[in-house]
Protein backbone atom coordinates (compact mmCIF):
# COMPACT_ATOMS: atom_id res chain seq x y z
CA UNK A 1 0.00 0.00 0.00
CA UNK A 2 1.30 3.40 -0.89
CA UNK A 3 -0.28 5.57 1.80
CA UNK A 4 1.10 5.29 5.30
CA UNK A 5 -1.02 5.30 8.41
CA UNK A 6 0.23 8.84 9.05
CA UNK A 7 -1.16 9.78 5.64
CA UNK A 8 -4.55 8.25 6.44
CA UNK A 9 -4.61 9.99 9.74
CA UNK A 10 -3.90 13.33 8.00
CA UNK A 11 -6.71 12.66 5.51
CA UNK A 12 -9.14 11.78 8.29
CA UNK A 13 -8.18 14.92 10.24
CA UNK A 14 -8.59 17.08 7.15
CA UNK A 15 -12.06 15.72 6.42
CA UNK A 16 -13.07 16.18 10.03
CA UNK A 17 -11.79 19.76 10.06
CA UNK A 18 -13.45 20.64 6.75
CA UNK A 19 -16.81 19.11 7.74
CA UNK A 20 -16.94 20.80 11.10
CA UNK A 21 -15.84 24.13 9.62
CA UNK A 22 -18.51 23.89 6.91
CA UNK A 23 -21.27 23.17 9.41
CA UNK A 24 -20.19 26.05 11.66
CA UNK A 25 -19.86 28.39 8.69
CA UNK A 26 -23.34 27.54 7.41
CA UNK A 27 -24.75 28.29 10.84
CA UNK A 28 -22.99 31.60 11.41
CA UNK A 29 -22.58 32.58 7.76
CA UNK A 30 -26.32 32.41 7.02
CA UNK A 31 -27.36 35.24 9.37
CA UNK A 32 -24.36 37.32 8.30
CA UNK A 33 -25.22 36.83 4.61
CA UNK A 34 -28.89 37.50 5.27
CA UNK A 35 -28.04 40.70 7.09
CA UNK A 36 -25.58 41.80 4.38
CA UNK A 37 -28.19 41.18 1.67
CA UNK A 38 -30.95 43.14 3.43
CA UNK A 39 -29.42 45.89 5.52
CA UNK A 40 -29.27 49.55 4.61
CA UNK A 41 -26.89 50.24 7.52
CA UNK A 42 -23.55 51.96 6.94
CA UNK A 43 -21.96 48.93 8.61
CA UNK A 44 -22.72 46.87 5.53
CA UNK A 45 -19.53 48.07 3.78
CA UNK A 46 -17.13 47.48 6.70
CA UNK A 47 -18.64 44.09 7.60
CA UNK A 48 -18.59 42.98 3.96
CA UNK A 49 -14.94 44.02 3.71
CA UNK A 50 -13.97 42.15 6.88
CA UNK A 51 -15.68 39.00 5.66
CA UNK A 52 -13.83 39.28 2.35
CA UNK A 53 -10.37 39.93 3.89
CA UNK A 54 -9.22 36.28 3.75
CA UNK A 55 -9.63 36.45 -0.03
CA UNK A 56 -6.73 38.89 -0.31
CA UNK A 57 -4.60 38.46 2.83
CA UNK A 58 -1.73 35.97 2.84
CA UNK A 59 -2.79 33.09 5.12
CA UNK A 60 0.32 33.74 7.16
CA UNK A 61 -1.04 37.15 8.14
CA UNK A 62 -4.31 35.67 9.39
CA UNK A 63 -2.38 32.91 11.08
CA UNK A 64 -0.01 35.38 12.73
CA UNK A 65 -2.79 37.48 14.27
CA UNK A 66 -4.70 34.38 15.33
CA UNK A 67 -1.56 33.03 16.95
CA UNK A 68 -1.27 36.24 18.96
CA UNK A 69 -4.97 36.34 19.87
CA UNK A 70 -5.27 32.66 20.78
CA UNK A 71 -1.88 32.52 22.54
CA UNK A 72 -1.36 32.82 26.32
CA UNK A 73 -1.11 36.62 26.13
CA UNK A 74 -3.86 37.18 23.55
CA UNK A 75 -7.37 38.26 24.47
CA UNK A 76 -8.96 35.01 23.34
CA UNK A 77 -6.16 33.16 25.11
CA UNK A 78 -6.89 35.01 28.35
CA UNK A 79 -10.54 34.16 27.98
CA UNK A 80 -10.02 30.45 27.31
CA UNK A 81 -7.48 30.22 30.14
CA UNK A 82 -9.91 31.85 32.54
CA UNK A 83 -12.42 29.17 31.56
CA UNK A 84 -9.84 26.55 32.40
CA UNK A 85 -9.50 25.43 28.77
CA UNK A 86 -5.88 26.47 28.38
CA UNK A 87 -4.88 28.00 25.07
CA UNK A 88 -6.22 26.95 21.69
CA UNK A 89 -3.02 27.32 19.73
CA UNK A 90 -1.60 24.05 18.44
CA UNK A 91 -4.96 22.32 19.01
CA UNK A 92 -7.70 21.06 16.75
CA UNK A 93 -10.12 23.63 18.21
CA UNK A 94 -7.70 26.38 17.21
CA UNK A 95 -7.59 25.00 13.68
CA UNK A 96 -11.38 25.08 13.51
CA UNK A 97 -11.44 28.74 14.55
CA UNK A 98 -8.75 29.59 11.99
CA UNK A 99 -10.54 27.66 9.24
CA UNK A 100 -13.86 29.33 9.97
CA UNK A 101 -12.30 32.75 9.50
CA UNK A 102 -10.21 31.68 6.55
CA UNK A 103 -13.11 30.11 4.61
CA UNK A 104 -15.77 32.63 5.67
CA UNK A 105 -16.00 34.53 2.34
CA UNK A 106 -16.44 31.30 0.41
CA UNK A 107 -19.62 30.59 2.35
CA UNK A 108 -20.97 34.06 2.99
CA UNK A 109 -20.66 35.43 -0.52
CA UNK A 110 -22.61 32.72 -2.41
CA UNK A 111 -25.30 32.89 0.29
CA UNK A 112 -25.44 36.67 0.12
CA UNK A 113 -25.82 36.53 -3.67
CA UNK A 114 -28.55 33.93 -3.38
CA UNK A 115 -30.46 35.96 -0.78
CA UNK A 116 -30.12 39.16 -2.80
CA UNK A 117 -31.43 37.38 -5.88
CA UNK A 118 -34.60 36.41 -4.00
CA UNK A 119 -35.41 40.06 -3.34
CA UNK A 120 -38.00 41.29 -0.87
CA UNK A 121 -41.19 40.39 -2.74
CA UNK A 122 -41.41 36.67 -1.80
CA UNK A 123 -40.89 37.67 1.83
CA UNK A 124 -43.69 40.22 1.64
CA UNK A 125 -45.95 37.67 -0.02
CA UNK A 126 -45.19 35.18 2.75
CA UNK A 127 -45.99 37.78 5.40
CA UNK A 128 -49.35 38.57 3.81
CA UNK A 129 -50.01 34.81 3.81
CA UNK A 130 -49.54 34.74 7.60
CA UNK A 131 -46.03 33.32 7.74
CA UNK A 132 -43.96 34.75 10.60
CA UNK A 133 -40.29 35.62 9.93
CA UNK A 134 -38.94 32.22 11.08
CA UNK A 135 -41.57 30.40 9.09
CA UNK A 136 -40.70 32.55 6.07
CA UNK A 137 -37.01 31.76 6.48
CA UNK A 138 -37.54 28.00 6.42
CA UNK A 139 -40.45 27.78 3.98
CA UNK A 140 -39.43 30.46 1.46
CA UNK A 141 -35.86 31.70 1.83
CA UNK A 142 -34.11 28.35 2.34
CA UNK A 143 -35.82 26.57 -0.57
CA UNK A 144 -35.37 29.52 -2.92
CA UNK A 145 -31.70 29.90 -1.92
CA UNK A 146 -30.95 26.18 -2.09
CA UNK A 147 -28.43 26.46 -4.96
CA UNK A 148 -26.64 29.14 -2.93
CA UNK A 149 -26.47 26.86 0.11
CA UNK A 150 -25.07 24.01 -1.99
CA UNK A 151 -22.44 26.27 -3.54
CA UNK A 152 -21.54 27.73 -0.17
CA UNK A 153 -21.15 24.32 1.46
CA UNK A 154 -19.02 22.92 -1.37
CA UNK A 155 -16.76 25.94 -1.59
CA UNK A 156 -16.40 26.23 2.18
CA UNK A 157 -15.50 22.54 2.47
CA UNK A 158 -13.10 22.48 -0.47
CA UNK A 159 -11.38 25.67 0.54
CA UNK A 160 -10.81 24.37 4.07
CA UNK A 161 -9.32 21.17 2.68
CA UNK A 162 -6.89 23.33 0.72
CA UNK A 163 -5.79 25.34 3.76
CA UNK A 164 -2.08 25.41 4.58
CA UNK A 165 -0.63 28.69 5.80
CA UNK A 166 -3.06 29.33 8.62
CA UNK A 167 -2.71 25.75 9.86
CA UNK A 168 1.03 25.96 9.92
CA UNK A 169 1.00 29.25 11.82
CA UNK A 170 -1.48 28.34 14.55
CA UNK A 171 -1.56 24.55 14.51
CA UNK A 172 1.97 23.57 13.88
CA UNK A 173 2.49 20.03 12.79
CA UNK A 174 1.21 17.67 15.46
CA UNK A 175 0.24 14.20 14.21
CA UNK A 176 -3.48 13.34 14.71
CA UNK A 177 -4.17 16.80 16.12
CA UNK A 178 -3.17 19.41 13.60
CA UNK A 179 -1.30 17.67 10.82
CA UNK A 180 -3.68 17.97 7.87
CA UNK A 181 -3.03 16.71 4.34
CA UNK A 182 -1.44 19.88 3.04
CA UNK A 183 1.04 19.90 5.92
CA UNK A 184 1.69 16.19 5.50
CA UNK A 185 2.59 16.78 1.84
CA UNK A 186 4.95 19.54 2.94
CA UNK A 187 6.60 17.16 5.38
CA UNK A 188 7.02 14.48 2.72
CA UNK A 189 8.66 16.94 0.38
CA UNK A 190 10.94 18.23 3.14
CA UNK A 191 11.97 14.64 3.81
CA UNK A 192 12.52 14.03 0.09
CA UNK A 193 9.73 11.40 0.07
CA UNK A 194 8.51 12.41 -3.35
CA UNK A 195 6.61 9.21 -4.04
CA UNK A 196 4.53 9.69 -0.87
CA UNK A 197 4.04 13.35 -1.71
CA UNK A 198 2.85 12.38 -5.19
CA UNK A 199 0.12 10.13 -3.88
CA UNK A 200 -1.28 12.70 -1.50
CA UNK A 201 -0.87 15.65 -3.84
CA UNK A 202 -2.47 13.68 -6.65
CA UNK A 203 -5.38 12.76 -4.42
CA UNK A 204 -5.90 16.43 -3.51
CA UNK A 205 -5.80 17.42 -7.17
CA UNK A 206 -8.37 14.81 -8.14
CA UNK A 207 -10.58 15.69 -5.18
CA UNK A 208 -10.50 19.42 -5.89
CA UNK A 209 -11.15 18.94 -9.58
CA UNK A 210 -14.05 16.58 -8.88
CA UNK A 211 -15.62 19.03 -6.46
CA UNK A 212 -15.36 21.96 -8.84
CA UNK A 213 -16.55 19.84 -11.75
CA UNK A 214 -19.61 18.83 -9.79
CA UNK A 215 -20.23 22.44 -8.83
CA UNK A 216 -19.92 23.92 -12.30
CA UNK A 217 -21.78 21.11 -14.04
CA UNK A 218 -24.71 21.19 -11.63
CA UNK A 219 -25.27 24.89 -12.17
CA UNK A 220 -27.83 24.82 -14.92
CA UNK A 221 -29.38 28.07 -13.80
CA UNK A 222 -27.32 31.07 -12.91
CA UNK A 223 -29.32 31.59 -9.74
CA UNK A 224 -26.51 30.38 -7.53
CA UNK A 225 -24.09 33.02 -8.65
CA UNK A 226 -26.18 35.99 -9.63
CA UNK B 1 -65.96 50.39 8.50
CA UNK B 2 -62.33 50.91 7.58
CA UNK B 3 -60.54 53.84 9.14
CA UNK B 4 -57.13 54.93 7.97
CA UNK B 5 -55.14 57.95 9.00
CA UNK B 6 -51.65 57.93 7.58
CA UNK B 7 -48.85 60.43 7.57
CA UNK B 8 -45.57 59.55 5.99
CA UNK B 9 -42.91 61.35 4.02
CA UNK B 10 -39.91 60.47 1.93
CA UNK B 11 -37.73 62.90 0.10
CA UNK B 12 -39.96 64.51 -2.49
CA UNK B 13 -43.15 62.73 -1.45
CA UNK B 14 -45.57 63.07 1.42
CA UNK B 15 -48.65 61.00 2.12
CA UNK B 16 -51.27 62.56 4.34
CA UNK B 17 -54.69 60.98 4.29
CA UNK B 18 -57.60 60.50 6.63
CA UNK B 19 -60.22 58.18 5.18
CA UNK B 20 -63.32 56.41 6.40
CA UNK B 21 -64.17 53.68 3.95
CA UNK B 22 -67.14 51.35 3.77
CA UNK B 23 -66.60 47.94 5.35
CA UNK B 24 -68.14 46.19 2.36
CA UNK B 25 -67.93 46.24 -1.40
CA UNK B 26 -65.04 47.41 -3.54
CA UNK B 27 -63.31 50.69 -2.78
CA UNK B 28 -61.03 51.94 -5.53
CA UNK B 29 -57.97 54.00 -4.70
CA UNK B 30 -57.58 55.82 -7.96
CA UNK B 31 -54.85 58.18 -9.05
CA UNK B 32 -51.85 58.64 -11.29
CA UNK B 33 -48.59 56.88 -10.58
CA UNK B 34 -46.85 58.67 -7.76
CA UNK B 35 -50.13 59.72 -6.15
CA UNK B 36 -49.44 57.48 -3.15
CA UNK B 37 -52.06 54.82 -3.70
CA UNK B 38 -49.68 51.86 -3.51
CA UNK B 39 -47.91 53.34 -0.48
CA UNK B 40 -51.29 53.74 1.15
CA UNK B 41 -52.10 50.07 0.51
CA UNK B 42 -48.69 48.91 1.75
CA UNK B 43 -49.17 50.88 4.97
CA UNK B 44 -52.57 49.28 5.52
CA UNK B 45 -50.95 45.87 5.00
CA UNK B 46 -48.12 46.75 7.37
CA UNK B 47 -45.50 46.18 4.67
CA UNK B 48 -44.52 49.79 5.27
CA UNK B 49 -44.95 51.68 8.47
CA UNK B 50 -46.29 55.21 8.43
CA UNK B 51 -44.62 57.26 11.15
CA UNK B 52 -48.00 58.49 12.23
CA UNK B 53 -50.88 56.23 11.55
CA UNK B 54 -54.14 54.80 12.73
CA UNK B 55 -55.63 51.82 10.95
CA UNK B 56 -58.77 50.09 12.12
CA UNK B 57 -60.63 47.42 10.21
CA UNK B 58 -64.08 46.99 11.70
CA UNK B 59 -63.22 46.42 15.37
CA UNK B 60 -59.57 45.44 14.91
CA UNK B 61 -56.84 48.04 15.32
CA UNK B 62 -53.84 47.27 13.12
CA UNK B 63 -51.88 50.40 13.84
CA UNK B 64 -52.15 53.20 16.36
CA UNK B 65 -48.92 55.13 16.51
CA UNK B 66 -50.13 57.17 19.51
CA UNK B 67 -50.43 53.97 21.52
CA UNK B 68 -47.36 52.44 19.87
CA UNK B 69 -49.45 49.67 18.37
CA UNK B 70 -48.18 48.16 15.15
CA UNK B 71 -49.46 44.72 14.25
CA UNK B 72 -46.93 43.00 11.96
CA UNK B 73 -48.31 42.05 8.52
CA UNK B 74 -48.40 38.30 9.22
CA UNK B 75 -50.79 38.91 12.11
CA UNK B 76 -53.21 41.02 10.07
CA UNK B 77 -56.17 39.14 8.63
CA UNK B 78 -55.67 40.51 5.15
CA UNK B 79 -55.18 39.20 1.66
CA UNK B 80 -52.79 41.02 -0.65
CA UNK B 81 -52.67 40.70 -4.41
CA UNK B 82 -49.54 42.22 -5.92
CA UNK B 83 -49.22 43.72 -9.36
CA UNK B 84 -47.14 40.77 -10.48
CA UNK B 85 -48.69 37.54 -9.23
CA UNK B 86 -45.50 36.79 -7.25
CA UNK B 87 -46.17 33.08 -6.96
CA UNK B 88 -43.56 30.99 -5.17
CA UNK B 89 -41.57 29.32 -7.92
CA UNK B 90 -40.36 26.54 -5.64
CA UNK B 91 -43.94 25.38 -5.05
CA UNK B 92 -46.61 23.90 -7.28
CA UNK B 93 -49.80 25.80 -7.90
CA UNK B 94 -51.57 23.72 -5.26
CA UNK B 95 -48.82 24.33 -2.69
CA UNK B 96 -48.96 28.05 -3.48
CA UNK B 97 -52.68 28.05 -2.78
CA UNK B 98 -52.23 26.03 0.41
CA UNK B 99 -49.42 28.25 1.68
CA UNK B 100 -51.76 30.74 3.29
CA UNK B 101 -54.65 28.30 3.83
CA UNK B 102 -52.70 25.94 6.07
CA UNK B 103 -51.52 28.83 8.24
CA UNK B 104 -55.11 29.74 9.13
CA UNK B 105 -56.73 27.93 12.05
CA UNK B 106 -59.42 25.60 10.77
CA UNK B 107 -62.26 27.35 12.57
CA UNK B 108 -61.33 30.68 10.96
CA UNK B 109 -61.48 29.38 7.40
CA UNK B 110 -64.41 30.80 5.53
CA UNK B 111 -63.16 30.23 1.96
CA UNK B 112 -62.27 26.66 1.06
CA UNK B 113 -60.13 25.28 -1.74
CA UNK B 114 -63.06 24.09 -3.82
CA UNK B 115 -64.80 27.45 -3.61
CA UNK B 116 -61.70 29.50 -4.40
CA UNK B 117 -60.59 27.37 -7.34
CA UNK B 118 -64.10 27.35 -8.75
CA UNK B 119 -64.50 31.10 -8.30
CA UNK B 120 -61.27 31.85 -10.18
CA UNK B 121 -61.58 28.99 -12.68
CA UNK B 122 -58.20 27.44 -11.85
CA UNK B 123 -59.18 23.88 -10.86
CA UNK B 124 -57.37 22.43 -13.88
CA UNK B 125 -54.09 24.19 -13.04
CA UNK B 126 -53.48 22.81 -9.54
CA UNK B 127 -50.72 20.36 -10.39
CA UNK B 128 -48.88 22.68 -12.74
CA UNK B 129 -45.69 24.59 -12.10
CA UNK B 130 -46.29 28.36 -11.78
CA UNK B 131 -43.53 29.06 -14.30
CA UNK B 132 -45.48 27.36 -17.08
CA UNK B 133 -48.61 29.47 -16.73
CA UNK B 134 -49.78 32.55 -18.58
CA UNK B 135 -49.76 35.91 -16.84
CA UNK B 136 -53.52 35.84 -16.48
CA UNK B 137 -53.54 32.36 -14.97
CA UNK B 138 -50.80 33.31 -12.55
CA UNK B 139 -52.71 36.35 -11.39
CA UNK B 140 -55.88 34.32 -10.87
CA UNK B 141 -53.89 31.95 -8.68
CA UNK B 142 -52.45 34.92 -6.81
CA UNK B 143 -55.97 36.14 -6.12
CA UNK B 144 -57.21 32.70 -5.03
CA UNK B 145 -54.16 32.30 -2.78
CA UNK B 146 -54.99 35.57 -1.05
CA UNK B 147 -58.68 34.62 -0.72
CA UNK B 148 -57.81 31.30 0.89
CA UNK B 149 -56.49 33.13 3.95
CA UNK B 150 -60.15 34.12 4.55
CA UNK B 151 -59.15 37.77 4.84
CA UNK B 152 -61.21 40.41 6.57
CA UNK B 153 -59.90 42.83 3.99
CA UNK B 154 -58.59 42.11 0.51
CA UNK B 155 -55.97 44.53 -0.79
CA UNK B 156 -55.33 44.52 -4.52
CA UNK B 157 -52.48 46.56 -5.95
CA UNK B 158 -53.15 47.07 -9.65
CA UNK B 159 -53.66 43.35 -10.18
CA UNK B 160 -54.30 43.82 -13.89
CA UNK B 161 -51.70 46.47 -14.72
CA UNK B 162 -49.02 44.01 -15.78
CA UNK B 163 -51.37 42.21 -18.18
CA UNK B 164 -52.31 42.89 -21.78
CA UNK B 165 -55.87 43.79 -22.70
CA UNK B 166 -56.81 40.23 -23.56
CA UNK B 167 -55.63 38.90 -20.20
CA UNK B 168 -57.33 41.79 -18.43
CA UNK B 169 -60.61 40.91 -20.03
CA UNK B 170 -60.02 37.31 -19.00
CA UNK B 171 -59.70 38.27 -15.32
CA UNK B 172 -62.25 41.06 -14.99
CA UNK B 173 -65.26 38.73 -14.95
CA UNK B 174 -63.65 36.79 -12.09
CA UNK B 175 -63.14 39.99 -10.15
CA UNK B 176 -66.76 40.89 -10.75
CA UNK B 177 -67.82 37.50 -9.42
CA UNK B 178 -65.67 38.08 -6.37
CA UNK B 179 -67.44 41.32 -5.82
CA UNK B 180 -70.86 39.76 -6.24
CA UNK B 181 -70.36 36.51 -4.36
CA UNK B 182 -67.99 37.18 -1.49
CA UNK B 183 -68.64 39.37 1.47
CA UNK B 184 -65.05 40.58 1.80
CA UNK B 185 -64.33 44.29 1.56
CA UNK B 186 -61.78 45.07 -1.14
CA UNK B 187 -59.39 47.97 -1.50
CA UNK B 188 -58.47 48.11 -5.15
CA UNK B 189 -55.61 50.30 -6.34
CA UNK B 190 -55.84 51.28 -9.97
CA UNK B 191 -55.00 53.97 -12.43
CA UNK B 192 -57.47 52.61 -14.99
CA UNK B 193 -60.82 54.39 -15.11
CA UNK B 194 -62.28 51.43 -16.91
CA UNK B 195 -61.44 48.99 -14.11
CA UNK B 196 -62.66 51.43 -11.50
CA UNK B 197 -65.94 51.97 -13.33
CA UNK B 198 -66.50 48.23 -13.63
CA UNK B 199 -65.56 47.14 -10.15
CA UNK B 200 -65.74 49.90 -7.60
CA UNK B 201 -68.66 50.88 -5.39
CA UNK B 202 -66.73 53.56 -3.62
CA UNK B 203 -64.05 55.77 -5.10
CA UNK B 204 -61.13 57.54 -3.46
CA UNK B 205 -59.29 59.94 -5.69
CA UNK B 206 -55.65 60.39 -4.69
CA UNK B 207 -53.29 63.03 -5.94
CA UNK B 208 -49.83 63.90 -4.59
CA UNK B 209 -50.39 61.93 -1.42
CA UNK B 210 -53.71 63.53 -0.58
CA UNK B 211 -57.26 62.30 -0.98
CA UNK B 212 -59.11 64.76 -3.19
CA UNK B 213 -62.40 62.96 -2.83
CA UNK B 214 -63.96 59.89 -1.26
CA UNK B 215 -67.51 58.84 -2.03
CA UNK B 216 -69.91 56.53 -3.81
CA UNK B 217 -68.77 55.84 -7.36
CA UNK B 218 -71.77 57.30 -9.22
CA UNK B 219 -71.64 60.48 -7.22
CA UNK B 220 -67.87 60.93 -7.24
CA UNK B 221 -67.39 60.34 -10.96
CA UNK B 222 -70.01 63.03 -11.65
CA UNK B 223 -68.32 65.67 -9.52
CA UNK B 224 -67.25 68.64 -11.57
CA UNK B 225 -64.78 69.92 -8.98
CA UNK B 226 -62.45 66.96 -9.49
CA UNK B 227 -59.87 66.46 -12.20
CA UNK B 228 -61.78 63.32 -13.22
CA UNK B 229 -64.31 65.47 -15.04
CA UNK B 230 -61.68 66.95 -17.30
CA UNK B 231 -60.38 63.77 -18.87
CA UNK B 232 -61.55 62.44 -22.18
CA UNK B 233 -62.96 59.45 -20.26
CA UNK B 234 -65.17 61.62 -18.07
CA UNK B 235 -68.52 60.03 -17.44
CA UNK B 236 -70.76 58.44 -14.87
CA UNK B 237 -71.45 54.93 -13.74
CA UNK B 238 -75.06 53.93 -13.36
CA UNK B 239 -76.08 50.82 -11.51
CA UNK B 240 -79.60 49.94 -12.55
CA UNK B 241 -81.90 46.95 -12.32
CA UNK B 242 -83.28 45.03 -15.26
CA UNK B 243 -86.99 45.77 -15.56
CA UNK B 244 -87.80 44.24 -18.95
CA UNK B 245 -86.30 42.48 -21.93
CA UNK B 246 -87.42 42.86 -25.53
CA UNK B 247 -86.41 39.58 -27.12
CA UNK B 248 -87.43 40.75 -30.59
CA UNK B 249 -85.12 43.76 -30.64
CA UNK B 250 -82.77 42.29 -28.06
CA UNK B 251 -83.02 45.35 -25.91
CA UNK B 252 -82.74 45.39 -22.17
CA UNK B 253 -84.62 47.95 -20.14
CA UNK B 254 -82.70 49.16 -17.15
CA UNK B 255 -84.43 51.05 -14.42
CA UNK B 256 -82.37 53.79 -12.80
CA UNK B 257 -82.08 53.56 -9.02
CA UNK B 258 -85.06 54.94 -7.05
CA UNK B 259 -86.91 56.35 -10.08
CA UNK B 260 -89.28 55.42 -12.85
CA UNK B 261 -86.72 56.51 -15.40
CA UNK B 262 -85.09 53.82 -17.46
CA UNK B 263 -82.64 53.40 -20.28
CA UNK B 264 -82.55 50.73 -22.93
CA UNK B 265 -79.47 48.97 -24.09
CA UNK B 266 -78.63 46.20 -26.54
CA UNK B 267 -77.75 43.14 -24.51
CA UNK B 268 -78.20 39.41 -24.15
CA UNK B 269 -81.27 38.39 -22.12
CA UNK B 270 -81.15 38.87 -18.38
CA UNK B 271 -83.68 38.07 -15.72
CA UNK B 272 -85.78 40.80 -14.22
CA UNK B 273 -84.42 42.43 -11.11
CA UNK B 274 -80.75 41.66 -11.84
CA UNK B 275 -78.32 44.51 -11.25
CA UNK B 276 -76.39 45.81 -14.21
CA UNK B 277 -73.70 48.43 -14.29
CA UNK B 278 -73.19 50.78 -17.22
CA UNK B 279 -70.99 53.69 -18.01
CA UNK B 280 -72.28 56.78 -19.78
CA UNK B 281 -69.49 58.97 -21.12
CA UNK B 282 -69.96 62.71 -20.95
CA UNK B 283 -69.11 63.02 -24.63
CA UNK B 284 -71.99 60.65 -25.50
CA UNK B 285 -74.59 62.84 -23.84
CA UNK B 286 -76.14 65.71 -25.80
CA UNK B 287 -78.83 68.13 -24.67
CA UNK B 288 -81.98 69.37 -26.30
CA UNK B 289 -84.88 71.60 -25.34
CA UNK B 290 -87.58 69.26 -26.67
CA UNK B 291 -88.08 65.68 -25.63
CA UNK B 292 -90.25 64.32 -28.39
CA UNK B 293 -88.09 64.10 -31.38
CA UNK B 294 -87.76 61.69 -34.27
CA UNK B 295 -84.29 60.31 -33.79
CA UNK B 296 -82.31 57.12 -33.86
CA UNK B 297 -81.15 57.85 -30.34
CA UNK B 298 -82.72 55.35 -28.02
CA UNK B 299 -82.37 56.99 -24.69
CA UNK B 300 -83.78 60.36 -23.81
CA UNK B 301 -84.15 61.42 -20.21
CA UNK B 302 -85.65 64.50 -18.61
CA UNK B 303 -82.94 66.21 -16.59
CA UNK B 304 -82.26 69.30 -14.54
CA UNK B 305 -79.09 71.32 -15.01
CA UNK B 306 -77.09 71.49 -11.79
CA UNK B 307 -73.86 73.25 -12.71
CA UNK B 308 -71.20 73.61 -15.36
CA UNK B 309 -67.46 74.03 -15.75
CA UNK B 310 -65.13 74.65 -18.64
CA UNK B 311 -63.70 71.45 -20.16
CA UNK B 312 -60.05 70.83 -20.88
CA UNK B 313 -60.31 72.95 -24.01
CA UNK B 314 -61.91 76.31 -24.62
CA UNK B 315 -64.49 75.01 -27.10
CA UNK B 316 -66.29 72.67 -24.69
CA UNK B 317 -68.08 72.81 -21.39
CA UNK B 318 -69.11 70.07 -19.00
CA UNK B 319 -72.63 70.17 -17.63
CA UNK B 320 -73.70 68.23 -14.59
CA UNK B 321 -77.27 67.01 -14.78
CA UNK B 322 -79.71 65.39 -12.45
CA UNK B 323 -81.97 62.68 -13.85
CA UNK B 324 -84.37 62.19 -10.94
CA UNK B 325 -81.51 61.57 -8.53
CA UNK B 326 -79.08 59.90 -10.91
CA UNK B 327 -76.18 62.21 -11.79
CA UNK B 328 -75.17 62.53 -15.44
CA UNK B 329 -72.44 64.48 -17.19
CA UNK B 330 -72.72 66.05 -20.65
CA UNK B 331 -69.84 67.41 -22.63
CA UNK B 332 -71.13 69.92 -25.19
CA UNK B 333 -69.66 72.81 -27.11
CA UNK B 334 -69.70 76.24 -25.57
CA UNK B 335 -71.56 77.37 -28.67
CA UNK B 336 -74.39 74.90 -28.02
CA UNK B 337 -74.49 75.91 -24.40
CA UNK B 338 -75.14 79.51 -25.46
CA UNK B 339 -77.64 78.49 -28.17
CA UNK B 340 -79.69 76.55 -25.62
CA UNK B 341 -79.11 79.15 -22.93
CA UNK B 342 -78.12 76.42 -20.46
CA UNK B 343 -78.31 77.60 -16.86
CA UNK B 344 -78.61 75.90 -13.46
CA UNK B 345 -82.15 74.80 -12.65
CA UNK B 346 -83.13 74.53 -16.30
CA UNK B 347 -85.21 71.52 -17.39
CA UNK B 348 -83.75 69.82 -20.46
CA UNK B 349 -83.69 66.51 -22.27
CA UNK B 350 -80.49 64.52 -22.22
CA UNK B 351 -79.93 62.29 -25.23
CA UNK B 352 -77.62 59.41 -24.59
CA UNK B 353 -75.87 58.21 -27.73
CA UNK B 354 -74.16 55.24 -26.19
CA UNK B 355 -74.36 53.19 -23.04
CA UNK B 356 -71.47 50.89 -22.28
CA UNK B 357 -72.51 47.85 -20.26
CA UNK B 358 -69.78 47.09 -17.76
CA UNK B 359 -70.90 43.94 -16.07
Amino acid sequence: MTLSSADYSAIWLTLKLASLTTVILLIIGTPIALWLSRTQSWLRGPVGAIVALPLVLPPTVIGFYLLLALGPNGWIGHFTQSLGLGTLTFSFAGLVIGSVLYSMPFVVQPLQNAFSAIGTRPLEVAATLRANPWDTFFSVIVPLARPGFITAAILGFAHTVGEFGVVLMIGGNIPDKTRVVSVQIYDHVEAMEYAQAHWLAGAMLVFSFAVLLALYSSRKTKAAWS
Amino acid sequence: MIQTRLKLSYSGFALDIDLQLPGRGVTALYGHSGSGKTTCLRCIAGLEQAGQGFIQINDEVWQDSDKRIFVPPHKRALGYVFQEASLFHHLSVRANLEFGLKRIPRQQRRVDMAHATELLGIGHLLDRNPQNLSGGERQRIGIARALLTSPKLLLMDEPLAALDTQRKNEILPYLQRLHDELDIPVLYVSHSQDEVARLADHLVLLSNGKALASGAIGETLARLDLPLALGDDAGVVIEGHVSAYDADYQLLTLQLPDTDLSIRVAHAPMTKGQALRCKVQARDVSLSLQGVEQSSILNRLPVTVISEIGADNAAHVLIRLNAAGTPLLARITRYSRDQLGVHPGQQLWAQIKAVAVLA
